[in-house]
């Protein structure tokens, strides 16, 4: 069923009172990460002693309900910004609200609110999918028997049968995993949903299967979405607008057709597709991009 | 599609059951994992029982060659017995929470874990709660497998004393499980090995195999300042001698001390360690 996210969560009173109507479901205003280089480095290596900025002042509004997609090469941010939403990771500099919620001021707030997807899908692999999932919904508050059943029904829209779901994690292959790791994000019920490249390394059919699931749940639940992904053709599917990060910092915002026409240059609209928008916007080769090391996801 | 709904506005977040049930998730979980590891438990198993066989034989040994005599000997054996049993049962509790931390950081599931929204104290009891239950069944097969090895007279045994030591005791057990859980968050490589060190230096100052009278004046200090030392002493008292409650007042108020100091600082060094781990980024999947 489709709820009104015009009504957030009541915390208490605590929510700015900026956001008194409806709030944004994510707001991000100057925010800095610097990640310091290890001592041994600092001590060893003149080059590298200076700290390296991964975001930089970035700033961005996601409306309730929306899709917004961040792009951008390895190495350029995306995943810093998420750990950062995900209150993983302390901002040097800046605010980030979550429905009108502090990430540091009211972690155990926004931690309600949201759940990740990330590239890699992160287990106890000797466990069954159940039984992972099991623990995930026990500690978002849900029953056993709640989150069993509705384990399993979210598995089976995504492909995986119950025999699947009770054998350990270890015999499934990584886009099953995967799956799980999105049935995982949307059992908890967050109103924000953070996907950190969630197809990443799929075969076409499960990257189809993930696809529809994202889809599906904005439009039957409203659910607000962060998107970071390498895929063009995905990021014009799913996204309602996308930012382009390089070098930690937003170089281009805007719908699908806006930044198309941003580098047409001359061109028809319709002959420049987003692979063209990533070179301009990065500065990088799609595929030059993807030969970049996978466990970089930036 | 699902019918799953969105979450209420109000979820009656944090009442006491509901954190009871939080704290469940992480027991439950535990349960499950060492399920899938049962092979390594039958190993951990079997390994408490040989160490505790080797460590006891001593006092027969003592005993055969005349070294100490009949009654000695049946005394020293208790006395071994008690302290290998609660060497397994510290380092069960202190292994649970250093190798599990370890777990989730090898698996990547930290992130997941530490991004629920469950208060830090809920979560780390929670496991604590299952380092105990673990702990305390693993002993108890230890025991019940070493004890037809051996004669030994508990017939003077205060079990309630014991009992009530045990359990006050384990409160400064869960603290120092917490505390060695900081080490394998921050230092995924070389933690699970500094746990070992915190675990070793409390082996040596404890007098689990020998009285702490033995020990050098320095380190005598020490032994002052771990828990463990009044938790043997507690028990030895209890079930060798047959103290009960009246006789063992002081050493369970000392051990309630402990808890009480170092389940809250626990806690808090848990939390800021947690805190900066995410300043400097140190949260990611390590392995």
């Amino acid at each position: 069923m489709v709820q009104s996210l015009a009504a957030t969560p009541s915390t208490g009173g605590q929510a700015d009172a900026t956001y008194a109507s409806p709030p944004l479901a994510l707001d991000v205003r100057g925010v800095v990460k610097e990640f310091a280089p290890p001592l041994a480095r600092r001590l060893t290596s003149k080059s590298r002693r200076t700290a390296y900025r991964a975001v930089n002042d970035v700033s961005f509004e996601v409306p309730s309900g929306a899709i917004f997609g961040v792009i951008g090469a390895n190495g350029s941010g995306k995943s810093t910004l998420i750990r950062i939403l995900s209150t993983l990771l302390l901002p040097d500099a800046g605010e980030v609200r979550v429905f009108g919620r502090d990430v540091v001021k009211q972690p155990l707030e926004v931690r309600r609110l949201i759940n990740r997807v990330s590239a890699d899908p992160s287990f106890f692999r000797p466990m069954s999918a159940v039984e992972n999932l099991l623990f995930f919904g026990r500690a978002y508050g849900l029953t056993g028997e709640q989150t069993r059943r509705e384990s399993l029904a979210l598995l089976e829209q995504l492909g995986l049968d119950e025999r699947r779901a009770r054998e350990p994690m270890l015999k499934m292959s990584r886009g099953q995993q995967q799956k799980v790791a999105v049935a995982r994000a949307f059992l908890t019920r967050p109103r924000l949903l953070l996907l950190d490249e969630p197809t990443t390394g799929l075969d076409p059919r499960s990257k189809r299967d993930v696809q529809r699931f994202v889809a599906d749940i904005r439009r039957e639940h409203g659910v607000t979405i962060l998107l970071t992904t390498h895929d063009m053709e995905e990021a014009e599917l799913l996204c309602d607008r996308i930012a382009f990060l390089a070098e930690g910092r937003i170089v281009a915002e805007g719908t699908p057709l806006q930044l198309r026409e941003q580098v047409a240059d001359g061109r028809a609209v319709d002959d420049v597709d987003m692979e063209d928008v990533f070179m301009t916007f990065t500065g990088r080769r799609l595929d030059e991009d993807e030969e970049g090391n996978p466990d970089d996801n930036g | 599609m699902t019918t799953a709904e969105l979450p209420s506005a109000d979820r009656g977040w944090p009442a006491s059951p509901r954190r009871v049930a939080l704290g469940w998730a992480f027991v439950e979980r535990q349960t499950n994992l060492w399920k899938r590891y049962w092979g390594w438990e039958v190993v951990w198993l079997l390994y408490g029982v040989v160490n505790t066989l080797a460590i006891t034989f001593i006092a027969r040994e003592a005993g055969q060659s005349g070294v100490i005599s009949h009654t000695q000997e049946r005394r020293l054996t208790l006395f071994l017995l008690i302290g290998t049993l609660v060497w397994a049962y510290l380092s069960a509790v202190l292994d649970d929470m250093s190798l599990v931390i370890m777990w989730e950081r090898w698996e990547g599931t930290i992130e997941h874990t530490l991004m629920a929204p469950v208060p830090r104290a809920v979560h780390l009891i929670g496991m604590s709660a299952f380092g105990i239950l673990h702990a305390t069944a693993r002993t108890a097969l230890i025991l019940a497998c070493s004890l037809p090895f051996f004669h030994v007279d508990l017939g003077h045994a205060n079990w309630l004393a014991a009992a009530l030591v045990i359990a006050v005791g384990s409160l400064s057990l869960i603290g120092l499980g917490i505390l060695t859980g900081i080490l394998p968050m921050l230092y995924p490589e070389r933690g699970e090995q500094m746990s070992f060190m915190v675990q070793a230096l409390v082996l040596l100052v404890s007098g689990v195999y020998y009285a702490v009278n033995v020990l050098p004046g320095w380190l005598q200090g020490a032994s002052a300042a771990s828990p463990a030392t009044y938790l043997l002493r507690g028990i030895r008292s209890a079930v060798i001698d047959g103290h009960g409650l009246g006789a063992q007042a002081s050493t369970l108020a000392v051990l309630a001390v402990f808890g009480v100091v170092l389940v809250p600082a626990s806690l808090v060094a848990f939390s800021a360690a947690e805190r900066w781990a995410r300043k400097t980024g140190r949260l990611k999947r390590q392995g």
